[in-house]
């Protein structure tokens, strides 16, 4: 009897582990492993480990909103947020006119926040239209949408009428730069905030703050009622229908709440950089995005606050550590392909991956 | 019931114009840009000439995955990338012409075969989303290819002309100059009519695939094709090996992108090694759908249409838009934001489409059970 006990324990043991590792997914250990190795090796080849891991700290402040932007369209099923690019518009449009219309400092940074809200709101809601013209097919269209938009804007920097020296071309008075510097504006208004320095060690204490508030009113708010309707309604369409949820409007609201979170995003990760990209930059930057949420084992249909932040940390440090480990271990810098394959693999396995093919 | 007819009579057109929507933008695109931007019809013509000779055969590659039911298969930068691996043996064991050329296409079918499969084999995971699928395995085979070109061309697969490596002593140059192999298979056969250089020969390799293509359609492989397109439960059910005619079909395809490429490169006359492929798919796929295909129907008729009209107005779009407004950046974007504008709207319109006829069935079912239930 108790050899029996004895048995059925290891079997349900070994059945645990089993179910650990299909429940967290070969790729992610491999990738949690690799990262793992990275770190152990970073001190072993001479690398500075402090520095290393700070800057992991300090890229997963800036990358970790637009992560979490993915959230919202994921639990009402409209799958991976592909169209970022058009929330990051949303973003640009606000950071830009914040300082055209010449506020500096600080405040420049919330009157980005604020003018871009609107553009947010209404791209989103139809971008979110869109979506419900077109169920099953969204994640393929909302790439294309953000492909239209990015490029549709490259014609607008250059026609809309801003005249900021700091911001225009300045042999022709006309036309946005490329790249617009953000000093003396917001740059690094977040990450100096409570800024922690021990040695080596620096910790941007704000803008984890920051991300760290918007990640408690995402949860917050799927715990409310709305919140879980719109799970509802990614999770079973037909229950959620049945139990009288709007679904379209449950849908539109996600797209709205994804949009205007990859606005904040954009904001937030060039108060870190420094720098505002425009023209074909947000071209490619659902990409990482999306591969971060599902690294942190997120899947077409399931995410949640923890699968972000395990995410974009694995993500992130992976993009930090491989350059310098790489490049003091074999003299090759090999991390552009690693990235690449790292992150395009992990969306071909969570977009492949037959229990969920269904959808 | 006269008033039924006259009603459905109205709904034809307004379908046909629908169906026909982007290809009539198109024209009216073009109709607008051609005189603003002062090119005369000859260059014009000789231009088109050029660039039919050079897309063709690549987006005729697209038709097959069509024709199964898969969609527009963005995985045809994998065959781009298998030519241009040939193309880079070829130019470096200092093989040109036309012998470099068809050893170039040689070469580049086992990489393609191969790269379908891996393709096939994850798309039959990923049914029922197809495209974006596609879509991610190009750019995860993107990585490889320059792990591949970057890394190993020199170290581990033996590149020996100074030319083509790069100083460092691994890794291929970012431009591949293929120069003794430039439009060698254009101006073999080529005549002038006019000031205007036709490349027969080229032609008549896209002519012999168009036949291929048709001939294909007949076979036994390609009804079997056609049926898994129409629906892939009843196929299985009739017998067909749905997963295996769906890996062919994306061989297939790969395959012909693959020595499409070939002769796109040794129309333009040099590689960009890390670049060349990156764009073709989506211009490729611009083209097929300005030509007027959807998603799920694409004829060869489309291919030649959309080339002539998306190649008309790639040419006259930045200069008109320089004339314009007076910046020469603004025609550049506007090219780029209307492929990418054009795949858009074709890609709401086929879902738009699907969800349609779904509610129509819907109807109809509903119909017939309240008929029944009268009865």
């Amino acid at each position: 009897m108790g050899k029996n006990e004895n048995t059925t324990t290891t079997l349900g043991y070994k059945a645990k582990i089993k179910e650990f590792v299909n429940d967290f997914g070969l790729p992610r250990l491999i990738i949690a492993g690799f990262l793992l190795a990275l770190f152990i090796l970073a001190p072993l080849v001479g690398a500075d480990l402090p520095t290393q891991i700070t800057n992991t700290i300090n890229r997963f402040s800036w990358n970790a909103v637009l992560v979490l932007a993915m959230v919202p369209m994921v639990h009402s099923g409209c799958g991976l947020n592909f169209g970022l690019p058009l929330g990051i518009i949303s973003g640009l449009l606000g950071a830009t006119m914040s300082i055209q219309f010449g506020f500096s400092g600080p405040m420049s940074f919330v009157m980005a926040i604020l003018i871009a809200t609107p553009f947010a709101l209404v791209f989103g809601g139809g971008y979110g239209w869109l979506l419900n013209k077109i169920k099953g097919g969204e994640m393929m269209i909302a790439t294309y949408v953000g492909f239209s938009s990015v490029s549709f804007m490259c014609m607008m920097w250059l026609l809309l009428p801003y005249s900021s020296p700091t911001m225009v071309w300045g042999l022709s008075g006309k036309g946005l730069r490329t790249t617009i510097s953000l000093e003396g504006f917001y740059d690094k208004v977040l990450a100096d905030f409570l800024q922690i320095h021990i040695g080596h060690f620096s910790i941007p204490v704000g803008s984890l703050l920051f991300f760290a508030v918007l990640a408690f009113l995402m949860w917050a708010f799927l715990h409310t009622k709305t919140g879980t309707a719109m799970t509802a309604v990614g999770s079973n369409p037909s229950f959620a229908r049945a139990s009288g949820i709007n679904i379209d409007k449950m849908r539109m609201l996600s797209v709205i709440m994804s949009t205007w979170l990859a606005a904040v995003g954009i904001l937030m990760y060039e108060q870190g950089f420094g720098f505002i990209q425009l023209y074909m930059a947000p071209f490619y930057m659902a990409l990482p995005a999306v591969s971060a949420i599902l690294i942190g084992g997120a899947s077409v249909n399931k995410a949640s606050i923890t699968n972000v932040i395990i995410g974009t940390f694995l993500f992130q440090g992976i993009v930090t550590m491989t350059p310098t480990v790489m490049n003091s271990m074999i003299h090759m810098d090999m991390s552009e392909v690693i990235r690449i394959v790292v992150s395009n693999g992990m969306i071909l396995y969570a977009l492949t991956r037959k229990t969920e093919g269904s959808k | 019931m006269s008033t039924k007819q006259k009603k459905n009579g109205s709904n034809r057109i307004v379908e046909l114009a629908r169906n026909n929507s982007v290809p009539l933008m198109f024209i009216l695109i073009c109709a607008v840009c051609i005189p603003v931007s002062g090119f005369s019809p000859g260059y014009l013509l000789n231009e088109i000439m050029t660039r039919l000779g050079r897309n063709a055969f690549l987006i005729l590659s697209l038709l097959i995955p069509i024709m199964a039911g898969m969609g527009l298969n963005f995985g045809m930068t994998l065959g781009a990338m298998a030519g241009q691996i040939g193309l880079i043996f070829a130019a470096d064991w200092q093989i040109w012409g036309i012998p470099g050329i068809i050893l170039a296409m040689i070469i580049s079918i086992p990489i393609s075969i191969l790269l379908g499969i891996f393709c096939g084999k994850m798309l039959n995971r990923a049914k029922g989303r197809e495209m974006i699928t596609s879509y991610i395995i190009s750019f995860f085979m993107n990585g490889l290819y320059q792990l591949v070109v970057l890394y190993m061309m020199g170290s581990i697969i033996p590149i020996m002309h100074s030319s083509i490596k790069l100083p460092r002593g691994y890794g291929v140059r970012n431009t591949v100059s293929l120069l003794h192999m430039r439009q060698y298979l254009d101006n073999l056969l080529a005549i002038r009519i006019g000031g205007v250089k036709i490349p027969v020969l080229t032609l008549i390799v896209i002519g012999l695939l168009c036949l291929f293509i048709i001939w294909f359609r007949k076979t036994k492989l390609g009804q079997d094709m056609r049926a898994v397109g129409q629906d892939m439960d009843v196929a299985g059910d009739a017998g067909i090996k749905v997963e295996r005619t769906r890996i062919i079909a994306i061989v297939m395809s790969t395959v012909f992108a693959g020595l499409g490429m070939v002769i796109y490169l040794q129309n333009m006359g040099n590689i960009s090694t890390y670049s060349s492929h990156t764009q073709i798919g989506m211009f490729c796929i611009a083209a097929l759908l300005v030509g007027g295909a959807s998603v799920d129907r694409a004829s060869i008729g489309n291919v030649f249409l959309g080339v002539i009209l998306f190649h008309l107005m790639f040419i006259v779009a930045p200069s008109a838009g320089a004339k314009i407004t007076g910046d020469s950046m603004i025609g550049e974007y506007f090219r780029v934001f209307i492929s990418y504008g054009v795949i858009t709207l074709a890609l709401i319109m086929y879902e738009a489409k699907k969800r349609r006829a779904k509610g129509k069935a819907g109807q109809m079912l509903q119909l017939a059970q309240d008929e029944e239930a009268e009865n």
